[in-house]
């Protein structure tokens, strides 16, 4: 919209005889609506953002520098903390990066664990994408249902690996604890609970026309610019390249279940609140046929070196994370520890389309924009 | 054991077993002598090249493998032992002939593919040299499959006798199957030629990679006490499926750039089979550019940019993804560590932007072209690139 | 009309004791101040879920007068919830010291505590203590929302507990 950006401020012409000043405006890194400590430096003219430039690096942890000094099993707890919303995930992208290396053999049982969990740690932590959304927002009520529901899904993986948030629940080879008899039908039950509350939910929500006229149309972009920035996850769906990692490059078992890609054209924030919420959908499918299929026994971790040294070189394998598509390298010279390990996040990727995103729009549309972005901060800063 | 990928028929077989034979004798010769090892080697190279081909269908039994191995195996060590020594200049000569082999459409053993097209032996000493860090045995391992792929049991007994003939079985097997690999790495060494003289390292890397695969391989039929490639392949190293479109690109690449700019091209076992490229550093703009923007090729999608700090050099690797071809491709581009510096390719993928601005706020490496290239993650006036392996912490005492 | 304290008839002596207390007005302040703590949205991390996970409908911390105030001006108590990392320390600063006494700060999670798991990293602050006085410590990694609660509950103690015997309510 504007060319000119920086500095001082702007008048206007004089013909109008409106002297404007253009205001830098801080928005964060304390802010209840930036989804974690992140600064987004403004440049307002009157409502209208001339430029946005995020800063973060605010919860920079340096968990790549300390995973050059800890062996593969220690890591799996930091991958943890990066995004911890959906932390299967990113213990799930770690552990198969250093199988695939060692070219391990996963058991049955444990692979649908791994699976079960990370459809489930989906479904929770789409439902926290819609709780604080909605805050952001203005709509209280819709918050507290989400943690409400949030919570079951907490109770399951707290009987299941102890945890409630930060599971470190997988290892390499498999996962650490089986599943707790009675494990399975609660699962089941929550399921089918789920699924009726989400009819519930989108009728609470998803035709209030204020909400509505809030997001629909703005945060718009298309399929080149998409990948243009790399995008990935439901950011590149909305724009209706049909793309799911769980089924373009299976991993774990999905390409047993049968489930659909939901996409959608118009790319916009509407778009992406509705491809979200088919997405809770399709992962409450995948899991009613893996808790069908579930197997009743088997191991749950495969044959492991009590050590595990990766053979020398590299690797770089990718899943499809809540937020998009995560991505572990881990390049190994042969030791018990990695010699580097990074960590392709999609909240930082996704995000780097913010500042295009935001330039003309209204000051109000701003956090709408962002909270459709979906980013978690542990995962933009690692 | 299993096996080969491939069946020829039996008259080819056992000629080429004959031939190979023949030849891994002369080779063996050779390398007891050494120095001349890496010459008679190149003219046994192109007779095996020849007799490759034809040797992975003789690979496929054991049988004649076995032999020569059994018969070798003293040879072999001594030969082993000797090749080790002539390997660069095996290597040198292994790089030509690879070339020729190529033509020759030999099957090089599961090598690092700079030595795809060396005679066995030669591949085995290079093999050997590269693998030496970390798998010394594989790379016996892969020499005594190809000696018992050419009947000739090319020496390949670094390790005990018995490993190596087990490994030459094995070996036998695995180049059978390889026999295709072979060939697709002999178009890989036409591209990556350059691996010869080019980086140690990614070639290194390349053979250890190659070589635990094919120690492996042989490793697992053999089932030797090896315990080396902990990279569990799968038997005979069958060709990657994707070494097809890894010929492909390193095809265009140097039919438009020449071969120079290809440091090096082979396919990344350990990370789902990726073909990966090793790309100099100085044309690594235009090469980008041309992975966009050429229609076979048609990366559009950058999916990871990092920078990695080994102790002598850096490197960014990057992954591509093409949605049109829907295929992965990998790249990485050296440079030093006193001034590190790559081509910034901001301007063709714009989802570089902040990765690149990661790597230089982790590990200083400049980007020219960038066109905002400053700290994104550490404080603005954070001294020092903390991922470096030599890093002080500037604030002990915070 | 003569009022006589030392014989006073047993009903009215219930009455009395059912209707009228003494105290000091100091302890009144404390069981007013403990009884609405408005802690500062202060989720750096992990512990930030955890804490919203407390507001929510569960673990509800509305019922303790607990109001999540956006704003350091009105809120009286920090939850210092997550890692602190060397440049977001200038800024917790800025916003403690942004805040009107009577405050307090609570460090919730081992980051904040003391590093947590990131104590060897080069970017993270050892504890949020060495920048603001901390009054209540809660362990966990992230702390269960009961462990949250337990912790708000402790401060509350603490409040009353500062007023009652006189020292100071307020951190130095």
């Amino acid at each position: 919209m504007n060319q000119n950006i920086l500095t001082t401020n702007v008048d206007t012409s004089p013909e109008t005889g409106i002297r404007t000043e253009e205001m830098l405006l801080n928005v964060g890194p304390q802010h209840p609506s930036t989804h974690g400590v992140f600064r987004l430096v403004v440049k307002i003219d009157g409502e209208t953002i001339k430029e946005a430039i995020p800063v973060m690096g605010y919860l920079h942890r340096g968990t790549e520098k300390l995973a050059e000094n800890l062996n593969y099993t220690q890591i799996i707890p930091y991958t943890d903390r990066m995004d911890y919303v959906s932390a299967m995930t990113n213990n799930y992208v770690f552990c198969h990066a250093v199988e695939t290396m060692m070219g391990l053999e996963i058991p049955e049982r444990a692979q649908f664990l791994r699976l079960i969990a990370m459809e489930l740690n989906r479904v929770a932590s789409h439902l926290v994408w819609w709780g604080t959304y909605l805050l952001d927002i203005g709509a209280m009520g819709p918050f507290l249902y989400a943690f409400r529901d949030r919570e079951m899904i907490l109770d399951l993986f707290n009987e299941l690996c102890g945890a409630r948030m930060t599971f470190n629940y997988m290892r390499i080879g498999g996962v650490k604890w089986d599943a707790p008899p009675g494990w399975i039908d609660k699962a089941k039950e929550f399921v089918q609970y789920m699924k009726k509350e989400l009819g519930n939910y989108h009728k609470l929500v998803s035709g209030n026309e204020i909400f509505i006229n809030r997001i629909k149309g703005i945060g718009k972009f298309d399929t080149k610019t998409a990948l243009d920035y790399s995008l990935s996850g439901v950011m590149l769906r909305s724009t209706g390249v049909k793309w799911d990692l769980r089924k373009d490059e299976p991993y774990c078992i999905y390409d047993r279940f049968d489930f659909d890609v939901p996409t959608a054209t118009e790319g916009d924030c509407m778009a992406r609140y509705q491809l979200r919420m088919a997405e809770i959908e399709q992962s409450l499918r995948i899991l009613e046929q893996a808790l069908e299929q579930f197997p009743s026994e088997g191991e749950v971790i495969g044959k492991v070196p009590r050590v595990i040294r990766p053979p020398a070189g590299e690797t770089y394998v990718r899943i499809e994370a809540p937020r998009g598509e995560i991505g572990c390298y881990i390049a190994s010279q042969g030791k018990d520890k990695p010699w580097r390990v990074k960590f392709r996040r999609p909240s930082f990727t996704n995000l780097q389309i913010l500042p295009k995103l935001l330039q003309g729009e209204n000051l109000a549309n701003m956090i709408a924009i962002l909270g459709s972005i979906d980013i978690v901060l542990g995962e933009v800063d690692c | 054991m299993s096996e080969e990928k491939r069946k020829p028929t039996p008259e080819e077989k056992a000629k080429a077993a004959a031939e190979a034979r023949a030849k891994a004798e002369a080779l063996r010769k050779l390398r007891e002598q050494g120095a001349q090892a890496p010459q008679g080697e190149k003219e046994a190279e192109e007779v095996p090249v020849q007799a490759q081909a034809a040797e992975p269908q003789a690979k496929a039994e054991p049988a004649p493998s076995s032999k020569p191995i059994s018969e070798m195996t003293p040879e072999e060590k001594a030969a082993a032992k000797k090749a080790a020594a002539a390997e660069a200049i095996a290597k040198a000569k292994a790089a030509k002939e690879a070339k020729e082999a190529k033509e020759a459409g030999a099957e090089s053993a599961p090598a690092p593919k700079p030595f795809s097209e060396m005679t066995p032996e030669e591949k085995a000493a290079a093999k050997k040299a590269a693998a030496a860090e970390a798998l010394a045995k594989a790379k016996a391992a892969k020499e005594a499959k190809e000696a018992a792929q050419q009947a000739d049991a090319a020496p390949t007994a670094s390790g005990a006798d018995a490993e190596a003939k087990a490994k030459a079985a094995a070996a036998a097997k695995a180049k059978a199957a390889a026999a295709a690999a072979a060939k697709a790495k002999a178009a890989r060494e036409a591209g990556g030629q350059a691996a010869d003289g080019a980086d140690a390292d990614a070639k290194a890397k390349a053979a250890a990679a190659a070589k635990a695969k094919a120690a492996a391989a042989a490793a697992a039929k053999a089932k030797a006490a090896q315990g080396e490639s902990p990279a569990a392949e799968e038997a005979p190293k069958a060709p990657s499926k994707n070494q097809p479109y890894l010929d492909k690109y390193v095809q265009r690449i140097t039919e438009v750039f020449g071969k120079e700019v290809l440091e090096a091209a082979y396919i990344n076992e350990l990370g789902k089979e990726v073909p990966t490229l090793v790309i100099k550093t100085e044309r690594w703009h235009e090469i980008a550019r041309f992975l966009k923007e050429d229609e076979p090729l048609a990366f559009d999608y950058l999916s990871d940019l990092h920078g990695v700090d080994y102790e002598d050099r850096m490197e960014v690797y990057y992954h591509f993804y093409s949605y049109i071809n829907r295929q992965s491709l990998a790249v990485k581009v050296k440079t030093n560590r006193e001034q590190p510096s790559v081509p910034s390719v901001m301007d063709l993928w714009h989802g570089a932007n902040w990765n690149e601005r990661e790597t230089f706020d982790l590990l200083g490496i400049h980007f020219p072209g960038h066109k905002d290239l400053r700290r994104i993650l550490l404080p603005d006036d954070w001294v020092g690139y903390p991922l470096r392996k030599d890093y002080v912490q500037y604030d002990e005492e915070v | 009309m003569e009022l006589d304290l030392t014989s006073i008839a047993p009903e009215l002596q219930e009455e009395l004791e059912r209707n009228v207390m003494f105290t000091t007005l100091e302890t009144v302040k404390g069981w007013v101040r403990s009884n609405s703590l408005w802690p500062l949205t202060f989720g750096l991390a992990c512990c930030a879920i955890e804490m919203m996970g407390t507001g929510g409908s569960r673990y509800d911390l509305d019922r303790f007068g607990v109001i999540f105030r956006a704003s350091p001006r009105q809120s009286d108590v920090m939850i210092v919830a997550g890692t602190v990392t060397k440049k977001m320390a200038p800024l917790l600063r800025r916003l403690y010291d942004q805040m009107p006494e009577p405050k307090w700060v609570i460090a919730m999670g081992s980051c904040a505590t003391a590093g947590g798991p990131y104590v060897r990293s080069y970017s993270v602050v050892k504890g949020v203590d060495q920048i603001v006085p901390v009054d209540v410590y809660i362990p966990g990694c992230p702390p269960n929302p009961a462990a949250l609660i337990y912790g708000i509950n402790k401060l509350q103690e603490k409040i009353r507990y500062e007023a009652k015997t006189g020292k100071r309510v307020t951190s130095q």
